[in-house]
């Protein structure tokens, strides 16, 4: 009932960071490794479609029992 | 479990692996199995002095390995509880005086020569030789976490490894849980940590001082302590479960109440 008058409890806190920990933990991926293969990953898609200079996102994310590869890269229109 | 062989294993030191053995153990033969505890951290010993045993241990697991003696001569038998058996490990050499080959073959005898209903095999800290060679002869595991950060950490590793050698039947004992602090949302509760490792829970081992008492005079807590709350309670309910017997988890759940969400916001604890 109160619960957006309270900060987030320290539990909150190292459950959200464990699992960010895992997912990269389990794909076998050093966190600098994301940033290199967004870069190839943008090299590659510009072959194919004009890209918006804006800022890209590529992460790893959790639904349920998978670990999903997320891609946001914007296209020019 | 389905599995006689079974590794207590947790990756990060410290967490309880060698109490968990010691009381699971004694426990389980409590309940009437004829088991066998076998300590394989060579050159840190600690499960004999744990059971309060380390006055009788004449011969080990490595003197076993080396023929030196015969199997039978190094099991130490536990006076307090019919059918429990100590195979103490090595002060004096190291990790690679074990062999993956030899490990199998000793559970193997214990299992099929010797009688014993299960081995409970105590693993070394860390995730190389020592900890691969503890799990070569399990088909079964007891992962032992703490609700802290780099234990889940290291907990999700060792559940990655033991996988990866086909050991499928993994069971998690969350041990050294302080129902004061998952009350206020400053510990993970046991909820959290299942969804994080997604294994099955087979434990909850409360904090307990008396677990300490229990080491200080060798006696395993899960033999004396009759206490409900305690840990030696917990860890006689893990011995249950193992063989199938129903024991119901119970409930550190700290969903803050509302009394508790408005003293927080007023400042208190």
């Amino acid at each position: 009932m109160f619960n957006f008058l309270k900060k987030p409890s320290s539990k909150d806190k190292v459950k959200q960071r464990l699992q960010l920990m895992l997912a990269y933990d389990r794909a076998q991926f050093a966190p600098g490794k994301m940033e290199e293969l967004q870069e190839e990953l943008i090299e590659v898609i510009k072959k194919y479609f004009p890209l918006e200079d804006t800022d890209y996102d590529v992460t790893l994310e959790r639904r349920d029992d998978h670990l999903v590869f997320i891609a946001n890269v914007p296209v020019q229109q | 479990m389905n599995a006689k062989a079974i590794v207590i294993t947790s990756g990060k030191g410290g967490v309880g692996k060698t109490t968990a053995t010691a009381n699971v153990g004694a426990a389980v033969a409590q309940l009437g199995d004829k088991v066998a505890v076998i300590d394989t951290d060579v050159g840190l010993r600690n499960l004999d002095v744990v059971m309060g045993l380390e006055g009788r241990v004449v011969f080990d697991l490595i003197d076993v390995f080396e023929g030196k003696c015969r199997l039978k001569q190094a099991l130490i038998r536990d006076k307090r509880v019919e059918h429990l058996y100590l195979l103490a490990a090595s002060q004096t050499r190291d990790k690679t005086a074990l062999s993956e080959e030899h490990m199998q073959e000793t559970v193997r005898q214990l299992l099929e020569e010797e009688g014993f209903d299960r081995v409970l095999i105590d693993s070394p800290a860390g995730i190389e030789t020592g900890f691969q060679t503890a799990a070569s002869a399990a088909t079964g595991a007891l992962v032992i976490v703490n609700p802290e950060v780099s234990s889940v950490r290291d907990a999700d590793r060792i559940i990655g490894l033991l996988e990866a050698r086909g050991i499928e039947e993994v069971k998690l004992i969350v041990n050294r849980i302080r129902p004061e602090m998952v009350k206020r949302g400053d510990m993970l509760e046991v909820d959290d940590i299942l969804e994080i490792l997604g294994v099955k829970l087979i434990g909850i081992i409360p904090e307990d001082e008396k677990i300490l008492v229990s080491t200080n005079i060798g006696n395993p807590a899960s033999l004396s302590d009759t206490h409900k709350q305690s840990a030696g309670s917990a860890f006689r309910d893990v011995a249950k479960r193992m063989r199938g017997e129903d024991a119901p988890f119970p409930s550190f759940e700290g969903n803050p109440t509302l009394f508790s969400g408005l003293r927080k916001l007023f400042g208190g604890s």
